[in-house]
This record gives C-alpha cells, structure tokens and sequence, in this order.
C-alpha cells in the first residue's frame, strides 16, 4: 500500500479548489436562508415553530439532520479508528430501535400537547403539568448548560475537519514547525498550512447565525433539509472514492484483516454490558429542547411517520460507511500508511481519522471540496437547530415568563432571542478553541447521557398521572447531582484513565444517573401532594 | 402503544420491540471476524440489518398502532397560540 498519497508536505502549496467548493456551498447556504426569510410572517410564533407548517420530509430531514451532527461523523469514524466496528451498535443500533420510539411514544403526545396549548418550548410544557412556574428556572441553566458540549461536538468537529483537509493550501500564513520524532528525526507538520481550527469556528459559526436570524426555525428547517441531503449524498460518494483508492471495498477489508484484525469484532474492546448499558444514551432525544421545538413544527401528526419509520434507516446509511472509513484508517495507520495528526501527547487524533482519509485519498479536489462541505453540512444542521433553540428558551422560558408577553413586541422579543443566541455562540466558541484535543465521541456522549438521565422526568409527564412537582424537582436534582459527580470523576480526575472510557462497575455512568434520577421522580412524586385534577384532566384527556 | 385503534397491534409492537431489544446484544458474535460480501464485517452487517429490521418494526406500529384519538383530540380547538404559562 505504499502507494498511496499522503498528507502534503509542508512548504509544498496544494490547490485551494476544495475551499472554493466549500465557499460556494456557503454561499448556496446564504442564500437559502435569504430565500426562506420571504415566508417569514414576522410574529414570534413564526419565528420559533414556523407556525406548524412544515410536512413529512421536511420534518424527517430536520429531524435527522439535527440529531446527526460532529459526532455521527467525526466521532463515529474517529471511535471506530480506536475501538472498531461495535461502535455501530453502541450507537447507531440502539439509536434506530429508541429514537424512533421516543418519537412514536414521546413525540406524538408531545406534539399534540404543544398543538392544543400553545407551546413553543418543553420548559412550557412542564411548567403547566407540573404547574410550577419556578421550575422552568430550575430546568433552563440545566438544559442550556448540557446543549454548550452539543454545541462543543459540532465546533471541534469543524475544527478537527477543515485544517486537515486544507493542510497545505496556505503554506506562508498558516504554516507550522516540523515535528521531532523520538529517534530525532524531523518530519514536516501534518496539519501545516491548513487553515486553523480558530478559523474555521469562526466562520461556520457566522454563516450559521446569518442564515438562523434571517428566518428563525423555518431557515433552520430548510437549510437542515438541504444540508442533510447533502451529507448523505456526499457520505456515499466519499465512501465510493475512498474504497475505490484502497482497491475496492474487499481489498479495503483485507488491509484490517490484516493489520488491525482486532478492529473487526468486539471481543477484548467492548464489555457485555458496557455494551448493553449504551441503550440509555438514545433516550436523550426526548429531552432534546431543540428537539422538541422541532417536533412542534409539525404540520400534523401523520407527517411524524416517515419520520419514525425512515430514521433507522438513515442512521444506517451514514454510519455504515464512517464506521467502515473508521476501522480502514486503523488497518493503513497500522500498516504505517496513513499518517494522522497527533495528539499533543503523540498518540494519533482519532477524531481527525474522517478528514485525513478524505485528504490523502480523495484525488479530485473538486470532490474533495464537496466532501468537506458534505461533512461541515451535517455539523451545521445541528448547531443552526441549537441556536435557534438556545435563543426561543431564553426569550420564551425566562424573559417572557418573568415580566409577561405583553412588555415585549414580537420584533423585540427575537431581538432578545438572537442576543442570547449571540452571547452563548461565544462562549462555546472560546470553549472550543480551548478544548480543541477533546474527544468528540466523550463530549457527545456525556452530553447525552444528560439529557438521557433526564428521561424519567418527560416519560413520567406524559405517563404517569401521579407525577408531582415534588417528583420533577427530585429528578432534575437527582440527574444534576449524579451526572457533575461522575462527570468530574471522569474529565478532572481522568478516573476513566487506560481504560479507553470510562466505566463504573463495568457499566456506562449514565445507568447510575439515570438510576438515580427515575429513583428522584418516583420518591418526590410518591412523597409529595400529587397534581391537581385539572391538572391531569387537561394531560391525561379522556380520549373517546 | 398509546391510544391505539387496535390494542393487538400494540401488543404485537410491544413483542417485536422486546425481541428486536434482546436481539440487539448479539453475544454469539462477539468474536466473529468473518467478513459478510468479502467486506463487511460480520458484526457490522448485524447491526445494519438490526437498523433495517428497526424500521420495518416502527413501519408496522405507525399502520397497526397509531394513536388516532390522540391527534383528532390534538386538531379539536385548543387555546393554539397562546401558552397558558406565559400568560
């Protein structure tokens, strides 16, 4: 396999033809967002559910888009490079089986309750059926503070994509010192000449927030459909291509058999029931905010079915082939063919494995280009769905439920919503450049296992008549408590250190979180006044 | 599952969930290096076919299952428009 094409040198200019690629798909995705500011209708509603307009495929492809972002890409492939193909059912599997559960058993009656009610967030729906207006202050720091790593995953992931697909094309500007190996020898940077992940935050992140303020979730909604169509497409080509360059999909097989054999099974990488604990992280999507609010700009129920039905099968047709690129970039790195970008520690940046073998394998700078923008595509379909979220909870769930809806005009209340967009935007993006070396799989995952613990509190709103306001704070504690305990045992004190992630008691933390938190909803509802019987007339309607 | 036009179908949803939950640990691969096509690996192509098998499942809940009465209360009139917390 020595023939294959590695990183340019540094010092050596490579065509800038993929970054024109990706310039004009910026642009494409400015002007859609202009186009779609035309239907605007200006009120606030509009703004934050696109007046509950949006039909079946619109739906399905925000839906997807959203909920694929850095990590279904760069954190799948760069998780298989390192622990190989049960990746796939750690995740993807078991998101095909949940996902498309909680949108037939969460999202439907959810929908249905934001219909009748007027809702335009979920902190609004709890604070009714939990009839506590004090909740959603408990709730919204809490929701806004497990979105910043969402939205962490899908900065670094831009980070860790551009620099080394553009390594090279800026030699003069962006060029960094060779690296010194341990037998002394020096070798041109990888990453030398590439546009720096500082960079490539920051226009990402522009381009979003133009194209979100123009028409709010009906520009996110539209650019998603776009967006997912794009990755989807351009995921398959990049598959072709790469499995074309390594001699056919056969031969690419043969490189892992060969080199990293243990990448092909999950014996020796994977526990039992590390495996099966994962079953809890999908369940995050019923707690998702921006989720939700996608839910909401439903047309009507029926246009949630291809939504259910379609979802494992668009899972499967993005990871298959990242987990594939994955577990070949661990064979040609094993062989010594493949050179990834180091960790500052010196291992190889698992996260970077997608974008290297899109630049040492794809020839055609023109696919190349595409390919970048097929991978920024599913990266921005998820943080336009998070800003614009970010921004209806503030204005929704705090301004206007603290001084009335009456205070505000409906021009001054998205001004408020984009401010707060902007404010939280920046406070990710500096996170980011700081922790540009995380692994984009841990923050996913930790993110969700969050939003997972938080479960119990939505399942038992929509299920359970007996759920009391004493039973939501508990669990909101509950989760809080738990999910900062094990999450400093793991970031701060690296508890999960040689080990490849870390595991309590051979399980996945969020069993205990999640434990703890239905234990928090159980006890606090038992234990306390249970709801009102308007209440529960107005949430467990008699349906005839 | 929730308010469903034939409570056999929901049943029927139930048992296929639980079956497709089950079939998700596949033990008996664990170790299996073969590769399916002469290219995907055995586990992988598992679980490719487990996320097929996952749509038929939901395909069949949405046609046997769905909650009819949930959406016709949700297109009654409503206070739509209006959040009653804000107010």
């Amino acid at each position: 396999m020595n023939d294959i094409i590695f990183l340019a040198s540094a010092g050596e200019p490579v065509t800038r033809t993929p970054l024109y690629v990706l310039m004009v798909y910026m642009g494409l995705l400015l002007a859609l967002g202009i186009l779609s500011s035309r239907f605007f209708r200006g009120t606030s509603k509009d703004y934050f559910v696109a007046s509950q307009s949006i039909g079946p495929f619109m739906l399905l492809m925000s839906v997807f888009g959203t909920t694929m972002t850095g990590f279904a890409l760069v954190g799948s492939s760069g998780k298989a490079f390192s622990q190989g193909i049960g990746t796939y059912g750690l995740m993807a599997s078991w998101s095909g089986l949940l996902h498309s559960a909680v949108f037939f058993a969460i999202g439907i009656k959810l929908w249905s309750f934001g219909k009748k009610y007027g809702y335009v967030t979920q902190i609004q729906f709890f604070r009714d059926r939990f009839d506590s207006k004090q909740l959603g202050y408990l709730l919204f720091p809490i929701l806004v503070l497990l979105i910043i790593p969402y939205l962490l995953v899908g900065l670094i992931s831009v980070m860790k994509v551009v620099q080394p697909i553009t390594s090279g094309m800026f030699p003069d500007t962006f060029g960094l010192p060779d690296k010194v190996l341990p037998n002394g020898k020096s070798i041109p940077h990888p990453l030398s000449g590439g546009v720096p992940g500082w960079l490539s935050g920051l226009i990402v992140s522009t381009v979003v927030l133009f194209y979100v303020f123009f028409g709010g979730v009906r520009s996110a909604v539209w650019a998603n459909t776009f967006q997912t169509v794009v990755f989807m497409i351009t995921g398959v080509v990049a598959f072709y291509m790469i499995a074309d360059k390594l001699g056919g999909v056969a031969s690419a097989a043969e490189i892992v058999k060969n080199h990293a054999p243990d990448k092909l099974i999950r014996e020796g990488s994977i526990g039992n029931w590390h495996f099966f604990s994962y079953l809890l992280i999908p369940l995050s999507v019923g707690m998702f905010p921006h989720l939700f609010q996608h839910w909401l700009t439903a047309k009507n129920a029926k246009s949630f079915r291809l939504t259910v039905i379609a979802h494992p099968i668009c899972i499967a047709i993005v990871w298959v082939p990242c987990i594939l690129i994955g577990i070949w970039a661990a064979g040609l790195y094993a062989a010594g063919d493949l050179r990834i970008p180091p960790l500052p520690g010196g291992g190889p940046n698992a996260n970077a494995a997608l974008a290297t073998m899109v630049r040492s394998l794809v020839e055609n700078p023109l696919l190349s280009g595409l390919l970048m923008s097929g991978i920024l595509a599913a990266i921005m379909s998820s943080l336009d769905s998070q800003f614009v979220c970010l921004g209806t909870m503030f204005t929704n769930d705090v301004v206007v439920a603290a001084v009335g809806k009456e205070k505000y005009s409906d021009r001054q209340l998205i001004f408020l919503s984009r401010a707060f967009i902007v404010v939280i935007v920046l406070v990710s993006y500096f996170m980011a450049l700081y922790l540009q070396g995380s692994s984009v799989f841990s923050l996913g995952v930790w993110c969700f296992s969050g939003f997972a613990a938080l479960f119990p509190l939505v399942f038992a709103a929509v299920y359970w008549k007996r759920a009391s306001l004493g039973g939501a704070v508990g669990c909101i504690l509950a989760t809080l408590v738990s999910w900062c305990y094990f999450f400093y045992q793991d970031i701060f004190l690296d508890a999960g250190a040689g080990h490849g992630e870390y595991l309590v008691q051979g399980v996945m933390p969020v069993t205990f979180v999640f434990l703890a938190s239905a234990a928090g909803m159980i006890l606090g509802s038992l234990l306390t006044a249970p709801p009102s019987k308007e209440t529960i007339k107005k949430f467990f309607p008699t349906l005839s | 599952m929730i308010d469903s036009q034939s409570s056999s179908g929901s049943k029927l949803v139930w048992v296929f969930f639980l079956l497709l939950f089950f079939a998700h640990q596949d033990f008996w691969l664990w170790s299996d290096d073969s590769l399916v096509l002469g290219f995907l690996p055995m586990g992988l192509a598992y679980h490719a076919l487990f996320s097929v098998a996952c749509s038929g499942l939901w395909a069949f809940a949405c046609f046997r299952s769905w909650p009819e009465k949930l959406e016709q209360w949700a297109d009654e009139d409503g206070v739509s428009g209006e959040n009653p917390s804000s107010t």
